[in-house]
């Protein structure tokens, strides 16, 4: 495939390798801010491909992984109520709540219905009049506008049973507080290609003065993320602090437009709970009062009521705690790896997760489960 | 965060009042809506997600990307 | 998580997850199929035969080597890309025998109706079955027709039970593999599985992807007339390739050695795989064949395969090894080499 298959060629990664440790003095310690970036480098090894000097620091761009609890209890409560579709993006399915995922939830018979694209929702809203099709909106900044253009579509056809349950977490805030964490020491950073393909990179220059910390935007291809790599490690060992962007072909200083006026349009930005992390300031997105009446909190009171007593009846108040074991947190904030974890592919796997990063197949976790754990046992 | 793939329009119409292009994935023809990038045309590669299109792939930097790497080819 | 190790009046083992039922992922070939075979069916049916979990069993009567199977087919939609639900019956039983190492003779078919499924449809499905087994050199012998009210089944549930002769000197086992041995593949892969999908879903393509359902007796008859050294047949369906090779490396206790550039993959069933984050190694297929043999008689048996209607594209993808036991490694097309663990449910299409 075009612009994809030229940034997988062996030749040319080889290369790119040598001249990563050609250059590469010192130890330093780097951080790729995007699970799919997190992805890409299990799935092809491409550890093997550094000097060990450079440490690969996985940071916390899993939006699933990072949905708060509350959060799918509300998607939960809704699901169990008369006459409701919930659609969600596939691996929201399996993550748990307080006392249970969705993916039980449609097992007992709740009408619950995994979409590709934002673009479904609104086609099952439009098939389904007497029903009322709440769509579980999560991501970063990649997926908001999308979600978005859902709302501003609903509106234009008049869609009057057509709601969002809406979760979304924005990048900067959460690299600020990452940089500011002296425990994770990191040097440098690999920002989101796709987050910056939206939103643009301009954003990020304070941070890179403030905590002097050089950054490559960088794409999703093993070339891409060895070529972001090259240029943040010359960096480092010139001693330069700039922002670069290896991913040009797709991604402009300004972002696109369209998508961030849409964005400006349809949410507000507040603070927001990241799962493992705790409150992050202004790194949310929640739906702006102007479209209230497609906000499914509003819509059904969920402000008012205790989503917990009401759900947890239903389940005989058996609370999946939160393991005291699962460090998701300190994952997430690249204190430390999946690895590292006690209960990492002994009593925290896939099939008895302890925390979302395992659940997620896009979290950390499980990509190590999948990619790593047999290279350790 | 954020699969996306490019693809190549090969049609584009406006359905239901939304802006709609048919793009190919190397010959699987995917509907992508195109509100977020009215000006791409047919022939351009966009970048795609959820079934959207966030950008159009520049060619010319995308070009100049694999020259780079044809340089540390032949410097290796 | 709740305790998960707290439960009363139990008569079956550890608990699956804290599930009390049974979820998709159950049925998707994975390490959660893989639990409930282990932690109920063996655990109560325990016998010998059973035990090889095999893909059939294979066992003497009178001095006649025999392998009987069976499979279930709920395929939705019923009607996809150029077969249907009863090709698909027919085809996966005889090649469920086939990687006994025997030649398939008689199936049994077995209909769950739902009340309103139309007769037409049932006539077209049932006129598929007999072209498929007559094409194959099969007879379907025997059967039952069950018909349930109307939401009770999903249109057409068919199940399809198979009995065939073992070849001489054949002796199909995971532990009869060994170090060095061969691994070759027949074909492009997750063909099958990105065909329902794209019937679903409702997927175009500038040319039709179809289902790679086809019957692999004829194949195999030819593999086993050149090679006595053939360790292992596997027809990689649900799980995909990846699976069945862990399986293969778990029985055998030996390593899986694959090679991401030797595995051919159709460019648009490619491209979709792309868009949803699918990895096609766990994508399902129907009329593929994992052989595994020894590699004195590789090139052999690959001519013979590339000389074959399902086998034109055959390739040898890898190797057996005594490193990384129980394992599947591939190298990756840039040249390093990943870990291909098993799936425990479904994929699910990523957005990150």
């Amino acid at each position: 495939m075009k612009y994809l298959d030229e940034y997988r060629d062996s030749a040319t990664i080889k290369a790119i390798s040598d001249k990563i440790f050609g250059i590469a003095a010192k130890d330093w310690k780097i951080m790729e801010v995007c699970g799919g970036q997190t992805h890409t480098i299990l799935k092809y090894s491409l550890e093997e491909l550094l000097p060990q000097k450079i440490t690969l620091i996985h940071g916390p761009g899993c939006p699933v992984c990072v949905t708060p609890v509350e959060m799918l209890d509300k998607a939960v409560y809704l699901s169990g109520l008369k006459d409701v579709i919930l659609v969600s993006y596939g691996d929201m399915l399996r993550v748990p709540g307080t006392f249970t995922d969705l993916l039980s939830c449609k097992a007992n018979g709740s009408d619950i219905r995994m979409l590709y694209s934002p673009l479904q929702a609104i086609k099952i809203a439009k098939e389904n009049k007497n029903k009322k099709v709440i769509f579980f909106g999560v991501g970063f900044e990649t997926t908001a506008p999308a979600n978005a253009l859902s709302i501003i579509m609903a509106k234009k056809e008049n869609l009057k049973n057509f709601y969002m349950l809406c979760s979304h977490v924005t990048i900067p805030s959460a690299i600020e507080l990452l940089l500011s964490n002296k425990s994770t020491a990191i040097q440098g950073l690999l920002l989101p290609g796709h987050v910056c393909t939206v939103m643009g990179y301009e954003e990020y220059y304070p941070l890179l003065e403030k905590y002097k910390v050089p950054a490559v935007v960088t794409g999703f291809e093993p070339g891409d993320i060895l070529s972001g790599i090259y240029l943040l490690i010359k960096q480092l060992e010139e001693g330069t602090c700039k922002i670069e962007n290896q991913y040009k072909r797709t991604v402009h200083k300004d972002g696109n437009r369209h998508a961030k006026a849409i964005i400006d349009e349809i949410y507000v930005r507040g603070d927001q709970i990241w799962r493992g992390i705790g409150n992050i300031n202004n790194s949310g997105l929640k739906i702006n009062e102007k479209y209230s009446e497609f906000d499914a909190e509003i819509a059904f009171g969920l402000g008012e009521i205790n989503i917990n007593e009401k759900i947890g009846l239903k389940y005989n108040n058996k609370i999946l705690d939160e393991s005291t074991l699962c460090i998701a947190g300190e994952v997430l904030q690249g204190i430390s790896k999946p690895i590292d974890c006690p209960a990492f592919a002994s009593c925290c796997t896939p099939e008895y997760p302890l925390g979302a990063p395992m659940v997620s197949s896009e979290g950390a976790c499980a990509a190590y489960y999948m990619y790593v754990k047999k290279k350790y046992c | 965060m954020c699969l996306a793939i490019p693809g190549k329009i090969i049609s584009k119409e406006e359905k239901d009042n939304i802006l709609m292009a048919k793009v190919s994935f190397g010959g699987a023809i995917r509907e992508v809506c195109m509100d977020l990038v009215p000006e791409a045309n047919i022939g351009n590669y966009v970048i795609v997600h959820v079934g959207y299109a966030l950008n159009i792939i520049d060619e010319d930097e995308a070009e100049k990307t694999l020259e780079i790497f044809d340089e540390l080819l032949s410097y290796s | 998580m709740a305790d998960i190790m707290a439960f009363d009046n139990f008569e079956c083992p550890l608990p699956l997850r804290n599930n009390e039922q049974i979820l998709l992922a159950h049925g998707s070939g994975g390490t959660y199929s893989g639990q409930l075979i282990n932690e109920i069916f063996l655990k109560h049916f325990d016998n010998s035969i059973l035990n090889e979990l095999h893909d059939g069993a294979v066992f003497e009567i009178g001095g006649l080597k025999l392998a009987f199977t069976t499979d279930s087919y709920v395929v939705d939609p019923v009607f996809f890309p150029d077969s249907n639900i009863g090709e698909l019956a027919v085809n996966g039983t005889i090649n469920d025998l086939s990687c006994c190492g025997a030649k398939p003779l008689y199936l049994s078919a077995g209909f769950i109706l739902e009340e309103g499924f139309p007769i037409d449809s049932l006539k077209k499905i049932v006129i598929s079955m007999k072209n498929a087994a007559a094409r194959a050199g099969v007879s379907i012998i025997t059967g039952d027709t069950k018909v349930v009210d109307k939401g009770k089944a999903d249109k057409i549930y068919i199940n399809t039970s198979g009995v065939g002769i073992v070849y001489d000197g054949i002796n199909i086992l995971p532990k009869n593999c060994r170090e060095g041995d061969v691994i070759i593949l027949n074909g492009n892969i997750a063909s099958h599985g990105i065909a329902i999908m794209s019937s679903r879903e409702g997927f175009e393509f500038e040319s039709q992807i179809i289902s790679d359902t086809a019957p692999l007796n004829g194949l195999v008859e030819k593999i086993c007339n050149i090679s006595k050294k053939i360790h292992v047949l596997r027809d990689p369906t649900r799980g995909g390739i990846a699976s069945s090779l862990n399986e293969i490396a778990l029985s055998s206790g030996l390593g899986m050695f694959i090679e991401e550039e030797k595995i051919l993959i159709d460019e648009q069933v490619n491209g979709i795989c792309e868009i949803l984050g699918f990895d096609p190694l766990y994508v399902a297929n129907e009329g593929k064949l994992l052989v595994i043999a020894s590699s004195d008689d590789a090139e052999r048996i690959l001519a013979v395969m590339k000389n074959h209607e399902f086998g034109k594209d055959s390739a040898i993808i890898g190797k057996v090894t005594k490193e990384n036991a129980g394992k599947v490694i591939m190298k990756t097309r840039i040249g390093t080499n990943r870990v291909v663990d098993m799936l425990s449910g479904e994929q699910l299409p990523r957005i990150c």
